[in-house]
């Protein structure tokens, strides 16, 4: 399976602020109730974006200037909670190529990378300063380089970090483990047959 | 060298390294259910890919089922399109289905353990982060995204980055009054819900030893909560006992092998860690959130912290929690007006939790205007208990008994909070709109806890209320 090799994402960004944001709060469950992805983009952050009766909240999704925004930025902690895929795969189908946060819950970020979808660390007072230069004119072009390990935005750049695996794994094309793991079904079944729980069921 | 149990488990189970350094961990065990699977069934179909092993795979249904009118098909088309996939699904691969008329039927969580299938020294996986409650077993345990599903389907292996492990002691007896629940609240509290990024929690020390499996399961289910995707306790005698004659569990011939080699799989002595962090069971009391997520808690005779007094760190997601919660900063929880009390959940579902509430409960009356709903977690469960004539108490008392499954912890079944409604929960989340209304408010609480706020009406000290000492 050849897969895309991810070393740049550019784009405009749109700041939704807030630490600990759950998956819950990415995508209420009771838009979990399918059997297909396609799509939970338009669920994103639904309960923060829309009241019970249907009308909207204020929310950053719900400015029309930042519409298109392919960059998600936030606090730490991003995407902690469930295991949902649903979460990244509703962001992804939202539009966003690309999150950008202090830290990432690990179930979240795995997920995401699987899809294709970096997520990348950057510092408390570089995320505001990038959310300044957003908020001042959000037409602004923000690019991601993995290979380099930073954000550039105007004039200005910031680290941006992604663990080592992981930025691998994306800029080789290699994000998607199942052609890896295909590769080995001899030493699967190898390993498989040492173990005694495997036998009985 | 001397290892931890998961050195030794994450050894017997590595296929292989990966070129981008991952390793490829071999799945012993795989479980399944409604929402995260059909996606990853659909991946397979499109790559034309097969269920390498389905022996190894289990399913059951829990999220979308309706706990009270259970008869199909379902009143929400939705929920009934996911049952009627995952049966297809399973029919079409051999997979083992715990479907609703086997009886035994339930949280995926509580049907493993409970079949035996969850078993020392194994790596489990499943689309759900809550797995790690099987790491009260000695597994390695972890919940996975759907693609993940798809990759375990079609190779029974995953790619994984092996996690430091920071060992847990919690020494000594917990007050009357105080349970597992409490401890693993406790111990998120302290080292925040982002504090175990990165690692796998080892729990031990005599607290531990001296607790029951199913107290084990309590505090491994909620590791996640605390950031850590694995939790683990080392198995013994407890362990064993607990498993001894259950369906998938090793039988009489094989027992006394399986038991040596489960045995084997606990960490040395002298093992290392990561990081070593203790605790004395002497200063847990009962502890409930006050926030929205599981790391703001409390004591419940303190008062709700002012945002001022915390970390800077923490005060914006504080401030957000006291105007979602509509608690005031500075006073006691204590009082606060409960509308919905839940008893249920794969973190407090389980027999023990109902007779343990049964007992106190036994004679008392819910308070007039309180909707008070137990949900044994499985169907096994919920026979034994009505076997027992717990069910009997709890409608006696006024509650509801219904049907098992995930029910009002988390919104995708008709068992939903209604506007503001705030609910004294048994379960894991407190996230906002966790329990379906977007403004609807959850309290974290033990199920002793949640049975004074049935009774009383409010949150309140379940010590008083059942004048335990
Ligand atoms: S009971 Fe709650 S936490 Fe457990 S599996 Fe069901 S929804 Fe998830």
């Amino acid at each position: 399976m050849a897969l895309e090799k991810i070393t740049q994402v550019t784009g405009r960004g749109v700041y939704v602020p807030g630490e600990d944001i759950d998956t819950d709060r990415i995508i209420p469950a009771r838009f979990m109730k399918c059997i297909t992805f396609d799509g939970l983009g338009e669920f994103a952050f639904y309960d923060e974006r829309k009241a019970a009766d249907g009308s909207l909240k204020p929310h950053p999704l719900n400015e029309e200037r930042y519409v298109g925004a392919k960059f998600l930025l936030s606090g730490s902690n991003f995407g902690c909670g469930s295991s949902r895929e649903h979460a990244p795969q509703a962001l992804y189908r939202y539009g966003f190529r690309a999150v950008i946060a202090e830290s990432f819950a690990e179930i979240f970020f795995g997920n995401s990378i699987t899809l294709g979808m970096p997520c990348a660390v950057m510092a408390h007072d570089d995320i505001q300063a990038l959310a300044g230069l957003i908020e001042s004119d959000p037409a602004i072009l923000i690019t991601l380089d993995l290979l380099e390990g930073k954000v550039t935005a105007a004039d200005m750049d910031f680290p941006a970090t992604l663990p080592p695996h992981a930025k691998e794994a994306l800029v080789q094309g290699k994000w998607d483990a199942i052609a890896d793991l295909l590769e080995s079904v001899d030493e699967i079944k190898n390993v498989a047959s040492g173990l005694a729980y495997f036998k009985a069921a | 060298m001397s290892k931890t149990l998961l050195d030794k488990v994450w050894e017997a189970h590595t296929v292989r390294k990966l070129p981008n350094g991952a390793t490829q961990l071999l799945i012993g065990t795989h479980l399944i259910h409604e929402v995260t699977s059909p996606q990853a069934f659909g991946m397979l179909r499109d790559l034309g890919l097969k269920v390498l092993y389905p022996q190894r795979t289990f399913a059951t249904v829990d999220h979308i089922v309706p706990t009270d009118e259970r008869e199909e098909p379902f009143s929400d088309p939705l929920a009934d399109e996911m049952i009627k996939a995952l049966r297809a699904n399973c029919d079409e691969f051999g997979i083992k289905f715990f479907d609703l008329p086997t009886g035994a039927q339930g949280i995926v969580h509580i049907v493993g353990p409970e079949q035996g299938i969850t078993q020392p020294g194994t790596t489990i996986a499943c689309g759900d982060s809550h797995t790690s409650t099987h790491g009260a077993f000695g597994a390695i345990a972890f919940g996975i995204g759907t693609s993940q599903v798809r990759d375990v389907l079609a190779t029974q292996t995953m790619a994984l980055h092996k996690p430091k492990v920071r060992r847990i002691n919690v020494d000594g007896k917990l007050a009357p009054g105080v349970y597992a629940k409490d401890v693993i609240l406790h111990i998120i509290r302290k080292l925040g819900v982002n504090g175990g990024i990165g690692y796998a929690y080892e729990y031990g020390g005599s607290t531990f030893d001296n607790f029951t499996q199913e107290e084990r399961m309590t505090v491994c289910n909620m590791s996640i909560e605390g950031g850590a995707r694995v939790g683990y306790v080392n198995p013994d005698d407890t362990t064993f006992d607990y498993l001894k004659g259950r369906p998938f569990a090793p039988k009489a011939e094989e027992w006394d092998a399986a038991v040596a080699r489960w045995r084997s799989f606990a960490s040395d002595p002298d093992a290392t860690y990561d990081d070593v962090v203790n605790f004395r069971a002497e200063d847990i009391g009962p502890t409930i959130t006050w926030g929205i997520n599981p790391g703001q808690a409390i004591f419940i005779d303190e008062n709700v912290p002012t945002p001022a007094e915390l970390p800077e760190k923490d005060r914006a997601t504080a401030e957000e929690a006291l105007v979602h919660m509509n608690l005031a900063p500075g006073k006691p929880i204590k009082g606060t007006k409960v509308d919905v009390a839940f008893l249920g959940s794969c973190t407090n579902g389980r027999l023990s939790d109902l007779t343990e509430v049964a007992r106190f409960v036994k004679g008392r009356k819910v308070k007039d205007g309180v909707k008070a709903i137990v949900v044994p977690g499985s169907q096994g469960v919920s026979q034994i208990a009505e076997k027992m004539g717990l069910a009997e108490i709890f409608r006696d008392a006024g509650f509801e008994w219904r049907g098992a499954g995930c029910s009002m912890c988390l919104g995708m079944n008709p068992d939903k909070l209604v506007g503001h409604q705030l609910c004294a929960s048994s379960s894991n989340r407190n996230f906002k709109g966790r329990q379906g209304s977007p403004t609807g408010r959850t309290v974290l609480m033990s199920p002793i806890m949640v049975a004074a706020a049935a009774l009383t009406g409010e949150i309140t000290d379940a010590r008083e209320v059942f004048d335990i000492k």
